[in-house]
């Protein structure tokens, strides 16, 4: 029905289009600045260690040096799940834990400085793998935690939150079934989400309390929560978040930066901007959660999922801020993905002295899912089902429900995908390619093609809350106050779409405020792809709260005795009735403007869905894997952003995504706990030159979110990917590959063609 | 020690900056990006790995894409610089047909790469204004978009050629 639509569906271009290909759009390392110092951060360089002193004195002489600081002289401000990540400590548990940081008049005074500070370390043994991190005698990296393991409870959640997943009678579910598979599955190669920007921040802390922070962030409000909860409730924060150069859910963990920048400049009473190098964000900042689980299932001749049971091992490096969260968000979305009756899934995350892990595109479900696919793929090969139509069947539907991550259960709302998969399956061509397991599609020579697919689905699509006020001005102007900031999925423009389209103006008399907590109210931020119903939603509501506040300015003056008897467009009013007699909105608005107010509120009753197909080239002289074609196939309900919407599932590539299988690893040496390629040289990424072939296949059924039927699925695209190409490899092959990625080495020692040992990644 | 000046011609400004240290001068060790964005404030050339592997801070050097982040200033004297900003015309802010086939085909998510696709799309179309799809993908490996931009840059380049200058 797009065909109604003034501005829904249609291509509109993005409003910051044009700053963005002339240079004009001022991230954060370019804004200006008066007065402006540079941080820079001084780190370990063993993994786990105590301080045993740290001289700073000769830093401290250098002309330019305005502040150092150390765990000695650091505001005690700690963070994380549990909140025991203090700032600087004198303990340092990972290669690249902060040790000192440094306020100066320039960076390159800052690098200086840093080779200047002594530090002596008393060092300790160190412990890489989870497994090895949770036996009797493993280094212990926090006196607060028992065996490395931290607590299940996600508290940001609210009073409850999902630990695992237990319900029905899993003996039972593997007595009725027809196979049964089990085994030790793994996505533990800690793939880097790495947006192209670094995370950075500038901080002006005016004493006492005033606080003011410019951050590359995606999320204005909570981050503004966060600071808050970290500095005390007595300081006053003001967080002010411009175009972001990418996030993918990572730079919701920029605490550590944006306090660093504030400790100095509490130290200095200037603004201090510090920035990570592309090494420290590679070092130092957000991987992907390492997964394991061994696990069994039992599965019907018919494909019915009889019982999944096992251990869930989430590896969370050196703390947890969101790990909580991402476990109960990835129980919920296994239910969703797997309907079985009888669950028996049982979480631990623990912590090793590396980099941490954290929020990434998938949050949880991703890394879940990259686990259970290859585990539930065994027992449809003892059953000769083809994947496809057991993943299809295994979705959830309408009347179904899950448990979702506050553990309360949800009754489904939403639509069947079948038609959307079967689509999907159509253009990919699925029927004729799919050869049976461990068969390849066809052989040329030493090129061996294979297929396979995967699946994803969310229900925080609806997640958390957010407001937004839609200002109607007397000059017929609109401004959506709302805090959101850009990070390049074109959501801001999508705030004015829909405004526009419910007051139906010419959207170029739309805009939307900065996000700027001293503006903007209450916005959860873009998360868990809940910015088309979530964001768009409150926008929407607040739209038609100004309309109708503006029609009863209107009525009196048409002589309407109610706002209902009116309509709208390009700012005249008229009454439905009675076309001809009609006002202008400025003689509505004659010297005042009209405020609307709109809220959504949390509804985790719907779920999206993706699925990819993927067609994969393996040459078994080399081993070397190339990705061919992808399908990606959704249901959006209604599209709003066509053109965005395409770059939302073209990311199945990036960002830690569907190359996570092919080339993506962050490469831990167990000797020295360093990572061996934190750069953009030595860590592999997608280019250009070698694109495979991508078709998105969208449909537009109906779904109950607003007045749009739209439903969000941008975050979900990178996450049926990767055990899809694990999946298409080993058709390739015709050997089972179970650890990603698939490297060339992993492909020749499966074909028995090298003996060598596996080089990996993680472990 | 000598007294020495740089010469730089950056968007069709001409720039002599001296050679030295403090604010306003070109210390030895300035990357050209430094110079472009710190000291001269165009900061419309991004920075992202500052180690010659992402093509994000790509400007055109006497009409040739180089990484900005990989040379001295020093050895620039008497060099050409386009920047982004140097792309549109400077009178009536007419947007360069790249510019404007970019976004067309919202050819960027973030938007942070985005500069240095367009100037290494740019290099390429001064030398072969009509390329084939191939010579596109090749022309742009060495620009790093994590947001996946690809599809849609190779096709506002596609779509920009033979209309560009
Ligand atoms: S910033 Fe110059 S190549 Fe990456
Ligand atoms: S559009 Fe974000 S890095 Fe390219």
């Amino acid at each position: 029905m797009a065909d109604n639509y003034r501005y829904i569906g249609k291509v509109v271009p993005r409003s910051d289009g044009r700053d963005i290909v002339t240079g004009g759009t001022l991230f954060l390392n370019d804004l200006p600045f008066r007065n402006l110092l540079y941080g820079k951060v001084l780190r370990s360089p063993h993994p786990h260690a105590v301080i045993k002193s740290i001289d700073t004195k000769k830093a401290e002489q250098l002309k330019g040096v305005r502040a150092i600081i150390t765990y000695e002289n650091v505001p005690d401000w700690k963070f994380g799940n549990p909140p025991i990540v203090h700032l600087l400590d004198r303990k340092v548990r990972y290669v690249g834990a902060a040790v000192a940081i440094v306020a100066a008049e320039t960076e390159s005074i800052c690098q200086q400085a840093l080779r200047l500070i002594e530090v002596e370390y008393e060092v300790l043994p160190a412990v890489f793998d989870e497994y090895e991190a949770m036996q009797p005698g493993a280094p212990q990296l926090y006196d607060q935690l028992t065996g490395n393991l931290l607590p299940l409870m996600a508290v940001n959640l609210g009073p409850t939150s999902a630990t695992e997943i237990v319900t029905g009678d899993v003996e039972a579910g593997f007595a009725e079934a027809d196979a049964v598979a089990e085994g030790s599955f793994g996505y533990d190669n800690i793939p880097n989400p790495i947006p192209m920007e670094p995370p950075g921040a500038v901080v002006h802390w005016e004493e006492p309390n005033r606080v003011t922070v410019w951050v590359s962030h995606q999320k204005v409000w909570l981050n503004k929560r966060i600071l808050t909860i970290i500095f005390g409730e007595e300081v006053k924060v003001r967080v002010i978040v411009g175009p972001c150069g990418g996030s993918f859910g990572s730079k919701t963990m920029s605490w550590q930066v944006q306090c660093y920048a504030a400790a100095l400049s509490k130290a200095t009473g200037q603004p201090v901007k510090l920035c990570y190098s592309k090494e420290e964000q590679l070092a130092c900042f957000v991987l992907r959660p390492a997964t394991r689980i061994n696990g069994k299932v039992g599965m019907k001749k018919d494909g019915t999922v009889t019982a999944v049971a096992g251990s869930w091992i989430l590896g969370t490096g050196y703390y947890s801020m969101t790990m909580q969260t991402q476990l109960a968000v990835g129980c919920g979305e296994a239910m969703i993905a797997i309907r079985s009756k009888n669950w028996n899934l049982k979480p631990a995350i623990v912590c090793t002295n590396r980099n941490s892990s954290g929020i990434v595109r998938g949050f949880g479900g991703q890394e879940l899912k990259c686990a259970l696919i290859p585990l539930l793929s065994l027992a449809m090969e003892k059953l000769n089902l083809d994947p496809f139509e057991v993943l299809k069947k295994n979705f959830i539907k309408p009347g179904d429900g899950y448990y979702w991550r506050d553990a309360q259960w949800y009754n489904y709302r939403g639509i069947d995908y079948s038609p959307a998969m079967d689509q999907g399956a159509k253009v990919f061509g699925w029927k004729d390619k799919w050869k049976g397991w461990l068969k390849p599609t066809a052989v040329k020579g030493t090129k061996s093609i294979g297929v396979g697919v995967g699946i994803h689905g969310n229900a925080d699509v609806g997640e958390d809350v957010g407001e937004a006020y839609v200002r109607i001005d007397n000059d017929g102007r609109i401004v959506i106050i709302q805090g959101l900031a850009e990070h390049g999925t074109g959501q801001r423009n999508n705030t004015l779409k829909v405004a526009a389209e419910v007051l139906q103006v010419p959207i170029e008399n739309v805009s939307i405020t900065p996000g700027d907590s001293l503006i903007t109210p209450v916005e959860w931020g873009p998360a868990g792809s809940r910015g088309t119903y979530g964001i768009l939603g409150a926008v929407i509501a607040a739209a038609e709260d100004a309309k109708k506040k503006l029609f009863e300015l209107a009525a009196p003056m048409l002589g309407a005795n109610n706002p209902e008897e009116l309509d709208t467009a390009d700012s005249v009013i008229w009454l439905k009735s009675n076309p001809q007699k009609s006002v202008t909105w400025k003689e509505v608005l004659h010297l005042r403007s009209v405020l609307g107010h709109g809220r959504f509120d949390a509804d985790y009753t719907l779920a999206n869905c993706m699925m990819s197909f993927v067609e994969v080239q393996v040459d078994t002289e080399t081993g070397k894997l190339d990705v061919l074609r992808v399908v990606n196939t959704t249901d959006a309900g209604q599209i709003i952003d066509p053109q965005g919407l395409e770059g939302q599932l073209n990311g199945c590539l990036g960002s830690a995504g569907i190359d996570s299988a092919v080339f993506e690893e962050t490469i831990l040496d167990p000797s020295s706990g360093r990572i061996l390629n934190a750069n953009l040289i030595d860590y592999k990424w997608r280019t250009t030159a070698e694109l495979p072939e991508i078709e998105n296949v969208v449909m537009e059924t109906p779904m109950g979110t607003h007045r749009f039927k739209a439903i969000g699925v941008g975050e979900i695209s990178t996450s049926p990917g990767p055990s899809a190409v694990l999946m298409a490899a080993s058709n390739a092959i015709g050997q089972w590959l179970h650890e990603y990625p698939v490297t060339p080495e992993r492909v020749l020692k499966a074909l028995g063609k090298t003996t060598g040992e596996n080089r990996g990644g993680a472990r | 020690m000598r007294k020495h000046q740089i010469n730089l011609t950056v968007n069709s400004q001409v720039y002599q900056l001296e050679v030295g240290t403090g604010q306003g001068r070109v210390n030895p060790s300035d990357t050209l990006s430094f110079t472009l964005r710190e000291t001269l404030g165009l900061t419309g050339t991004k920075l992202s790995c500052d180690g010659g592997a992402c093509g994000g801070c790509t400007v055109l050097m006497d009409g040739e894409a180089v990484l900005s982040c990989m040379l001295l200033t020093i050895e620039c004297d008497g060099k050409i610089i386009t920047t982004i900003e140097g792309l549109k015309d400077a009178k009536t802010g007419e947007l360069d047909p790249l510019q404007q086939s970019f976004i067309d085909h919202t050819a960027f998510q973030c938007g942070y790469c985005t500069p240095g696709m367009i100037m290494s799309a740019k290099a390429l179309l001064n030398e072969n204004p009509a390329p084939t799809e191939a010579e596109v993908k090749k022309a742009l490996s060495g620009n790093f978009c994590r947001c996946i931009s690809h599809y849609q840059v190779v096709r506002a380049v596609m779509d920009a050629t033979g209309k560009g200058r």
